[in-house]
């Protein structure tokens, strides 16, 4: 009985950092729309600079609070620096494009932590007063733990005066139901949004400063949080508090149970329980349908054209030059070393990967936030079919994308289901379990050992040849890709997501036609994951993890996801600019600072760029038309 | 509006030129360049050290001369944690920089992608730190070799030093959820069982590499009720568990064992909460006697202003045996340098290590000892240098480990 | 004569709210009938329901004989049923043309091919519909970028587009300048009489109502109260109580 208890008790004090930042998240996004992925370094941050506030403010009992309580305000301000530098200069921006102004600022706050705090591992000071243990029944339970279970349900308590007996609190309220009805109002939405920022960041150092006595800081808790929130916050329903609260309590309970019966689930319990409540309950615990046109109204994407002949000669060009560059590197190997050739080699299968997302996000207007899975999924079916059955890269290859599109059939089955950020969190969700499954199950798939010798056969071992063989699938991958969308096929979807109620009233089966859009891009996905394989050799759930399908969401946005051209303009500088600059020692600075950038300048993704100026000069893209749309589509 | 777009392709052909500027290094002849890799974004706290130490033996290798009257360049890159990231770095560094090899890595897993290239591209890897067994026996190849004292033979030198304590025979385990992990776990107890027959393992906790739920795993290690504990939890996770264990009381009258806890990288950020009394492999800095030692650390200390790190010998061990095989081979083919590998021996502060030519494993040894607290820090007392030729299997059992 | 559409006690009910109960009544085959009545009759949901949006608690919807309660919206177009919407729903991302093609294509179920192009499809047929609908010049023109009143033009050519014995209108004329109010309905008018086409409208413009419905159902609070003739829901005294006068008096002048 008295193991049960303390058990109990523990679970419910691990709810409550997991609670605090998770409430944070879900008011930010409740309100701005913004799928903060920086909250995660917000927390990092509570803590370190809660370590820095208790050495520096010292004295004991009240100097501890002080200093938590220092931790948070700092880290809201932080939170409204990058909402009044950053995010307040992109609210127009397509849905989702913010997703990479904060992903670029996590890499800026990486390196900037690295460099204020050093790379050792900071132990959190003990709360002063809190550092025994109570006994409960012959059962010791830190002090601290007590704390903690206090302290979430008193924010909870302040966060429901604050939003219901406040009248800013009553506005945000009223910006979570509708955005536009409060500007219509006259309500200045932009010091809404900055208090907003700094709440949802201050809640993020709050957990971060009050987790020190049971942890401390280190350099890794930004992604590991992260995952975690976001989880939190889809299964209580975006924008409830509430449902956060009760979300953090559920899952706290689970994993602590449920590492007791199951010591193996650490990894896959909270996905599983996100994929459940999403499958049942597909808007979460305590959360609402989402409001259609709820968020930004967004600049209609102009129609389809095909290529125009500055456009078809460009892209001649460009296959010219990736064909020639072989001949150019057998010539002069000094100006065309083999390294580029690798290069290259990375880069296409990026473009391929990135391409395979945007068929869906783009035209399907389905955000994929887990399409590592099939990446990966696709890697390990060849890899698989080499490590049990010997068979030869002419078979196994081919495994890659039918196992790829395997995968896509059964997850789309659910995922289809729901639209916006509660599809993309399923997606998650899935790509989650199955990098679980395969990170797990070391007998079938060497868990994080992975699997090795996946090398060419003969006659594609040499650079040359499989470099050959990877712009000849990618090349063709992306045409067939480009030939899809502009049949009945790319057609149809795009009417799905123009107007789901239209779509419907014309006899299209949209969920249907999504899944198979979902498949398709699923099996191309795992075609890139198969050159990936072979490329590397070797394959480990890496490629499955989250961060790689970050990567692809990245290149995709980045590019441009109104663009048939973003894809490959998107995976090309990414990959090209994450080589250049990883040989410097604070790359992870300079690229996030340089994703900041191109995302403050050019909105509409780097195909914009492509769109309207280069463009216009080299006379690529059709002139401006009266047709006022912003002329975002250029076809390749 | 027109202003942005110049600016932003001024930018882009800028950084395309200075691109295409960097693709194209001299390679001069009087140098050999070794390439190494390893996970300075991802783990910085055990990599910097690393490199420090490597930077240390190559400056003083080149001050006394270099090898083969040529200098050594010791050229660093990250792996940002990413296999196919690392196989991308050494395809740059043996066709752009012209390595004359590869050496490094951390993390098992990259360092058996690095491996399996090195054997596809006939160009010799030296492991330094990756720990995982297969590297060298399931998935060992010819051209891959590995300095540091693997997950077997750590284990088994902490087995041994447990199996003496009879009065620990309910044992549990807790290791993160992954492969190290699990193989640490797996060696420990066949090496156990094997020495004494009479212990029981009665459960395991496989906390999330450096997520740990400490309270949530110190109430199920503790609803074991086992008498002796096996961790091979390290970094913020360890940190969390000793702090949770102890206030919990988990600890107290059990028999402690921790794989790596006596390293200084993860010892040293527990400051005066460093667990006391527990069995454990590390590196006592402080307290090593031995002339070379002594030597090495005055120099690493006058060279970085800081005290060195298990990375630390580590990095300055690689790189001597990195000049040791040169030196023997006499040349920079991949041939002739795998065959000097092979049975290479070499003096290191640590002591004498030779590369077994059965496996490529060296017999690079541990210290193990006791955890105490001095100086409200934590290290090591009544430890000793554990040969790692002693821990190592059989040549013959080996053969049958190593398939190929 | 058989007729078209035959909806049996139709009934729906949000929480404890019934907003439709028990709404029988039948559409033939060539003939406009208005459903009117006050704001929050029951008139959207009733349309719904039709449409396979919401899915009725109880009663039958037959479609020339055949239940089609329940089904979901794209089987029930399949069907033989077209729809336009209150506000106009299209696909801002095609051409006017397109836009027709796309529901051309739909027809011939030909949505999933993924080789030809779409742009060279249906293309004739496209632009036939368009030229009835008088939209033949804009048809290369971005949906997104159109007048409302062409939009809702353009929505009457898609949901002709798979020959529908019965249309469905959501307030046809809703958002539009009285000139555009009388062309649009006339053009309905028109269509009726050329292809037979059933068509059930609700309409808040009584001189819209009185002009072009060959009958009228009246709905108040989820129930109907009156079905006729104009003038004989003109003269209803139930309806001119509900109406209080203003809107009928006015369709009367």
């Amino acid at each position: 009985m008295g193991e049960f208890i303390v058990t109990l008790l523990t679970g419910l004090s691990s709810a409550a950092a997991l609670f605090l930042v998770a409430s944070g998240l879900s008011i930010i996004f409740g309100v701005t729309r913004i799928v903060n992925f920086a909250h995660g370094s917000f927390y990092m941050l509570g803590a370190y600079i809660g370590v820095t506030a208790v050495t520096a403010v010292g004295g004991g009992a009240v100097g501890f609070w002080v200093a938590i309580l220092l931790a948070a305000v700092a880290v809201g301000l932080i939170g409204v620096a990058m909402e009044i530098l950053l995010l307040r200069r992109i609210y127009r921006a397509p849905e989702l494009f913010q997703l990479i102004a904060t992903f670029g600022v996590i890499l800026v706050i990486q390196d900037v932590t690295l460099w204020i705090w050093g790379s050792e591992d900071l132990v959190g000071p003990r709360a002063p007063g809190f550092t025994g243990a109570v006994t409960i029944l012959g059962q010791r339970l830190p002090e601290y733990d007590l704390v903690l279970i206090a302290v979430s349900p008193l924010v909870l308590a302040g966060l429901w005066l604050l939003f219901n007996r406040t009248r800013w609190g009553t506005l945000v309220r009223a910006a979570t139901l509708d955005r536009q009805m409060v500007s219509a109002l006259g309500v200045n939405q932009r010091w809404l949004f900055t208090g907003v920022l700094f709440l949802g960041s201050a809640l993020a150092g709050l957990g971060g400063a009050i987790q020190l006595p049971k942890g401390g800081a280190d350099l890794l808790m930004d992604f590991n949080i992260i995952a975690a929130a976001f989880v939190v916050v889809v299964v209580g329903g975006m924008g409830s508090i509430g449902g956060a609260f009760l979300a953090a309590i559920l899952i706290g309970l689970l994993q602590t149970f449920g590492i007791q019966i199951f010591p193996n689930s650490t990894l896959i319990l909270m996905f599983l329980v996100m994929a459940v409540v999403l499958i049942f309950r597909p808007w979460g615990l305590l959360g609402k349908p989402e409001i259609p046109g709820h968020g930004v109204v967004e600049a209609p994407e102009a129609p389809l054209r095909p290529a125009g002949r500055g456009l078809r000669l460009a892209g001649a060009l460009v296959l010219a030059v990736l064909l020639l560059l072989p001949v150019a590197h057998l010539a002069v190997p000094a100006a065309v070393d083999d390294f580029l050739l690798v290069l290259v080699i990375d880069i296409m299968i990026f473009v391929l990967f990135a391409a395979a997302l945007h068929f869906i996000m783009g035209p399907g207007g389905m955000v994929s936030f887990g399409h590592a899975a099939f990446f990966g999924g696709g890697a390990y079916a060849a890899a698989l079919l080499v490590k049990f059955a010997e068979a030869p890269m002419e078979i196994a290859f081919w495994a890659a994308p039918a196992g790829a599109a395997l995968l896509a059939i059964l997850f789309g089955w659910f995922c289809v289901r729901l639209t916006g950020v509660y599809f993309a969190m399923l997606t998650l969700a899935f790509a989650q379990i199955a990098w679980s499954i395969v990170f797990q199950w070391g007998e079938v798939t060497g868990g994080d050992d992975g699997i090795l010798g996946t090398w060419p056969s003969d006659w594609a071992s040499s650079r040359i040849a499989y470099y050959y063989m990877t712009v000849g699938f990618v090349v063709a991958g992306l045409l067939a890709l480009r030939r899809m969308l502009f049949a009945p096929f790319g057609y149809t979807l795009r009417a799905g997501r123009d107007s789901p109620l239209r779509a419907a009233a014309i006899g299209i089966d949209i969920k249907r036609h999504q899944w198979i859009a979902f498949t398709i891009s699923g099996a191309f996905a795992g075609l890139a994951g198969a050159l990936f394989v072979y490329s590397k050799g070797s394959v480990f759930p890496t490629e499955m993890e989250i961060a790689r399908s970050f990567d692809a969401l990245l290149m995709v946005l980045l590019g441009g996801v109104h663009s048939l051209t973003g894809p490959i303009v998107g995976a090309t500088a990414l990959t090209w600019l994450n080589d250049l600059f990883s040989e410097l020692s604070y790359w992870r600075f300079l690229l996030g600072a340089t994703i900041i950038a191109l995302v403050l300048l050019l909105p509409d993704g780097l195909a914009g760029l492509g769109d309207t100026w280069l463009a216009r000069r080299l006379g690529l893209a059709a002139p401006a038309s009266g047709s006022g749309a912003n002329g975002q589509e250029t076809p390749a | 509006m027109k202003v942005k777009y110049v600016l932003t392709a001024g930018v882009a052909l800028g950084v395309l030129s200075g691109a295409l500027a960097s693709s194209a290094p001299a390679l001069a002849a009087d140098e050999i360049k070794i390439g190494d890799i390893n996970s300075y974004t991802r783990l910085p706290a055990h990599t910097v050290p690393y490199r420090r130490g490597a930077i240390l033996a190559i400056e003083e290798i080149n001050k006394a001369g270099g090898v083969l009257g040529k200098k050594l360049v010791f050229v660093s890159r990250d792996d940002q944690g990413k296999p196919g990231e690392a196989v991308k770095v050494a395809e740059e560094l043996r066709s752009r920089d012209k390595v004359a090899l590869v050496s490094g890595s951390l993390f098992s897993h990259i360092g058996l992608a690095l491996a399996s290239w090195a054997k596809q591209r006939k160009t010799l890897y030296l492991a330094a730190e990756p720990l995982a067994d297969a590297l060298v026996w399931a998935k060992g190849n010819n051209y891959t070799f590995r300095l540091r004292p693997s997950t077997y033979m750590q284990a088994a030198m902490l087995a041994a030093e447990a199996a003496k304590r009879k009065d620990a025979k309910r044992w549990a385990t807790i290791a993160p959820n992954y492969a190290y992990g699990k193989d640490a776990v797996a060696a420990f107890q066949k090496v156990l069982k094997k020495l004494r027959p009479d212990v029981t393992f009665v459960g395991s906790q496989w906390p999330g590499l450096f997520k740990i739920d400490a309270g949530a795993e110190v109430q199920a290690l503790a609803a074991m009720k086992p008498d002796a504990i096996y961790n091979v939890t390290f970094g913020s996770d360890l940190a969390k568990f000793v702090r949770e264990g102890r206030t919990r009381g988990l600890f107290k009258g059990k028999l402690i064992v921790g794989l790596l806890t006596g390293e200084p990288e993860y010892i040293d950020p527990l400051k005066d909460e460093a667990p006391v009394g527990w069995l454990v492999t590390g590196y006592p800095w402080q307290d090593i006697d031995t002339p070379a030692h002594k030597k090495f650390l005055a120099a690493y200390q006058a060279r970085w202003n800081d005290y060195p790190r298990i990375g630390s010998i580590v990095g300055y061990n690689t790189m001597l045996a990195i000049q040791a095989m040169l030196k023997k081979a006499g040349s920079t083919d991949t041939d002739k340098m795998v065959a000097a590998m092979k049975g290479l021996s070499f003096d290191a502060p640590t002591g004498p290590i030779t590369f077994r030519a059965v496996d490529h494993q060296s017999t690079m040894g541990a210290y193990v000892g006791w955890t105490v607290l001095k100086d409200g820090k934590g290290t090591m007392e009544r430890w000793q240098y554990l040969d790692g030729a002693n821990y190592l299997p059989s040549v013959e059992e080996t053969k049958k480990l190593r398939k190929q | 004569m058989t007729a078209l559409l035959e909806v049996d006690r139709l009934s729906k009910a949000f929480g404890g709210v019934r907003a439709v109960q028990d709404v029988s009544f039948a559409v033939n085959p060539g003939e406009l009938l208005a459903l009117i009545g006050p704001n929050g009759a029951g008139k959207t949901t009733c349309f719904n329901m039709l449409m396979g949006q919401i899915r009725p608690d109880h009663g039958a919807i037959l479609l020339k004989g055949r239940d089609i309660a329940g089904l979901p919206p794209h089987r029930i177009w399949r069907l033989g049923v077209g729809r336009t919407f209150q506000i106009t729903a299209t696909f801002s991302s095609m051409t006017v043309r397109e836009n027709v093609q796309m529901a051309l294509i739909s027809h011939r179920n030909a949505g999933r091919r993924l080789w030809r192009p779409a742009a060279g499809t249906e293309t004739a047929q496209a632009d036939a519909l368009l030229d009835r609908v008088g939209m033949a010049e804009q048809g290369d023109r971005a949906c997104s970028v159109l007048a409302y009143g062409d939009l809702k033009r353009v929505e009457l050519a898609i949901a002709l587009a798979n020959d529908p014995d019965l249309l469905l209108m959501d307030e046809p004329t809703a958002g539009m300048a009285p000139r555009e109010r009388i062309e649009l309905m006339r053009l309905a008018d028109e269509i009726v009489a050329e292809r037979k086409i059933g068509v059930l409208f609700t309409e808040h413009d009584m001189d819209v109502v009185f002009a072009h419905a060959h009958r009228i159902m009246v709905l108040n609070r989820g129930e109907l109260i009156a079905e006729g003739t104009p003038e004989a829901v003109r003269a209803n005294e139930q309806v001119r109580e509900i109406y209080l006068g203003s809107s009928v008096e006015a369709g009367q002048a």
